[in-house]
């Protein structure tokens, strides 16, 4: 946690740079269409889609800005969300202490395998990892407290602070929507600092980035634990959503869908993982009734990301414009 | 005035009490796998079952007006969560069918508790839908791995088989499977003669196995499922195990199981299910009409949203209304059921419906006559035997 607070305070040096203005208007056009959405359509849903945005963006960060294959996100987020849930059930704490519980649990699961991980790189890193969140899975389905494969349900929404009720769907729609897109712009913010620019250069070129003095490894195990954090925030997030903790968010198959969602909307863009959450969880939604064609149907679009725009949708879309989204 | 009162009144009692002016719309949604591993046992035979349902209780000419949605759960709770509270929400829903997988059945049940609709599961196994998480608009209509456990722990046990050997998938839900049946064959007369915890999921069970035949015990109680189950029975055949003598029971399996493993490699095996096509003319005749639509013979799953379905109607009925579903299912438990497939039914304070349980043995190829000529039935179990008793805090009748 200390490196994260370091890091932290990097951020807060940084932001003086400001943002470009194209980015300004972006976010403030998401912000009000997100403020207007649970009007629109169903909240639980665009709860769900935020959740997964802010998962997939803290993967992206990983990915697409540290040059790191992780194949195993689905610990990170399915464990927080695991402790969140238990940790508002049992524990009895508010939505916001629960929320904080699970993303901290994250953070240490995140800095111990990251510290292990790193010290291999390309298809090896990507095993490790996968590894490390099947021990994570068998954990959650063997361990006391999980319930094996019923999960951990009925978990209360409680008062936030112990005041607010988040009973109402609205209310815990703003709640959601204050903890997802936070986290997204703190993103943001860790992509476009000093820390970030050292992080491309690494993902470019790791030597050079050696030969300049530069510790590698150190930005490295900083970016992982961040990155997990990240996760386990959206993780945490969506067991207060769904009011359940379930084995579906731990498993293998989670980690892939987080990968297929940033590589569909652009990896290495600051906007793809977004639009990749959305696009997948829209059709995991709205295609639930076509039953066995959801599978097929996310195939298909996979394969013709892949061979049409293999920069993904916001990728393609950024270089027509010519400016970095 | 008071003339002109009670005459209105009377007017309305009239108009209110005329059955076939009824008007009453009711939303069914059927939420089930329909793309995974649970496809073929629930999926799109459930639907045709429901609307088979629908058509018989002749909905329309009582004036009922039935809808019936669909929806993929993809064994996911979040997706299921999801869509039970959209469908409460926004789609007016009033009454969910079939869920299996205990996990999103769970989260439905709580769901529907808060949205006072109404859950009539029969897909998932899981106990804890009548006990640590009851609730009062839950109905549990098939099967529970209780049940399971109970019919062929005591009915094996009873017919001869007193020494067991367990092999157990090494998570929560093979352990209770194997302590529920324990009990049970200890309580008749039996004894455990040793237990093996298979890792999960597992693909060679050889060496467990032939731990198992070399224990002297006359059955082998599978206490895992799915594809664990099938992988097990498979390596049993090569063995040889229930041609040299001992028996094999399957704690949870189903009918499309043995369909799809075929006489050959499933012949011995017990298991207990709450329906079977091939029982009566009654069933049969269903079976018949289910296999013109669908294509397939009906699972007990598949029957009991068709039969859970009728005692919905007919409470929904009898209330005039399906809107309050906490009224609908205390109404459902007062009523009686005598049900062309699962015979007669009684719905229980906690919501457990109650019915017999039958114990089956999968033909040997030489006495299948067809190909879903599967079972022989050995004998059936009352479902005051089968199921576990009721807990106290559970019963919402008595509040």
């Amino acid at each position: 946690m200390a490196m994260a607070d370091k890091t932290t305070e990097a951020v807060a040096v940084a932001q003086t740079t400001g943002m470009p203005r194209l980015h300004k208007i972006i976010f403030s056009v998401l912000l009000a269409a997100l403020i207007v959405l649970p009007f629109v359509v169903y909240p639980i849903f665009a709860m769900k889609v935020m959740c997964f945005a802010l998962f997939a963006a803290a993967f992206n960060l990983l990915l697409g800005f540290g040059g790191l294959l992780s194949f195993g996100h689905a610990a990170y987020f399915g464990g927080a969300s695991y402790i969140a849930a238990h940790a508002a059930k049992v524990w009895g704490l508010t939505p916001e202490l629960a929320v904080l519980t699970g993303t901290a649990a994250a953070a240490v699961l995140g800095l111990v395998i990251g510290a292990l991980s790193i010290r291999r790189q390309g298809i090896y890193f990507a095993m490790v990892t996968l590894a490390f969140a099947q021990m994570v899975y068998f954990v959650a389905l063997q361990a006391e407290f999980t319930g094996g494969e019923d999960g951990i349900q009925s978990v209360p929404r409680g008062d936030l602070f112990g005041l607010i009720s988040l009973e109402g769907n609205i209310a815990l729609y703003f709640f959601v929507l204050t903890l997802t897109f936070g986290g997204i712009l703190l993103l943001y913010r860790i992509v476009h600092s000093p820390f970030g620019q050292v992080l491309k250069a690494i993902r470019e070129n790791e030597p050079r980035a050696i030969s300049l003095g530069y510790d590698v490894n150190r930005y490295k195990l900083i970016v992982f634990t961040l990155s997990a954090t990240m996760a386990g925030l959206a993780g945490a997030t969506k067991s207060q959503v769904f009011q359940l903790a379930s084995l579906t968010d731990v498993h293998w198959s989670m980690s892939g869908e987080v990968v297929l969602m940033t590589l569909l909307g652009g990896m290495g863009t600051i906007f793809g993982p977004l639009v990749g959450a959305g696009i997948i969880v829209t059709m995991q939604n709205y295609l639930a009734t076509f039953g066995a064609w959801v599978t097929v149907i996310q195939g298909v679009i996979f394969v013709l990301g892949v061979l049409l725009f293999r920069e993904g949708v916001v990728g393609v879309l950024a270089r027509w414009l010519k400016k970095p989204l | 005035m008071i003339k002109k009162l009670a005459i209105s009144t009377a007017a309305m009692a009239a108009v209110i009490g005329a059955p076939a002016l009824a008007d009453i719309t009711v939303k069914l949604g059927v939420l089930n796998d329909r793309s995974g591993v649970y496809a073929d046992l629930s999926g799109e035979g459930s639907v045709v079952a429901a609307r088979m349902a629908v058509e018989d209780f002749k909905a329309k000419d009582k004036g009922i007006t039935v809808d019936i949605i669909s929806a993929d759960h993809q064994n996911k709770p979040d997706i299921g969560s999801n869509i039970a509270r959209q469908w409460y929400d926004v789609d007016g829903v009033n009454a969910i069918l079939d869920v299996p997988t205990s996990s999103v059945a769970l989260a439905v049940a709580d769901i529907t508790a808060e949205k006072n609709g109404v859950l009539i599961d029969s897909g998932a196994g899981s106990t804890a839908l009548t006990r640590e998480q009851c609730r009062p608009t839950t109905i549990h209509w098939t099967y529970d791995t209780a049940a399971l456990a109970n019919g062929t722990g005591a009915a094996m046990t009873k017919a001869g088989g007193k020494k067991w050997f367990f092999l157990t998938a090494d998570y929560a839900f093979g352990h209770s499977l194997e302590e529920n049946t324990a009990t049970v064959v200890k309580a008749n007369g039996g004894e455990v003669v040793g237990t093996v915890n298979v890792p999960f999921p597992a693909t060679d069970f050889s060496s467990f196995l032939l731990q198992a035949q070399g224990s002297g015990a006359n059955v082998i109680g599978l206490a895992n499922a799915g594809g664990d189950t099938v992988n097990a029975i498979k390596q049993a055949a090569e063995f040889g195990i229930t041609q040299a003598g001992q028996k094999l029971a399957a704690l949870l399996f189903f009918v499309t199981d043995v369909h799809a493993l075929g006489p050959q490699t499933a012949q011995g095996l017990s298991l207990t299910e709450a329906f079977y096509w091939d029982q009566n003319d009654a069933t049969r005749a269903w079976s018949k009409r289910f296999m013109d639509t669908h294509g397939a013979q009906p699972t007990m799953v598949q029957a009991g949203v068709y039969s859970g379905t009728m005692a919905y109607l007919a409470a929904v009925e009898a209330v005039g209304s399906a809107a309050d579903g906490k009224a609908v299912a205390a109404k459902m438990k007062e009523m009686d059921f005598d049900d062309p497939l699962f015979g007669k039914v009684k719905v229980r304070g906690d919501g457990r419906a109650i019915h017999d349980m039958y114990l089956f043995e999968v033909k040997t190829p030489d006495q299948s006559k067809g190909e879903w000529d599967l079972y022989n039935q050995i004998s059936s179990i009352s479902g005051e035997d089968a199921f576990l008793p009721m807990l106290d805090e559970c019963d919402f009748t008595k509040k």
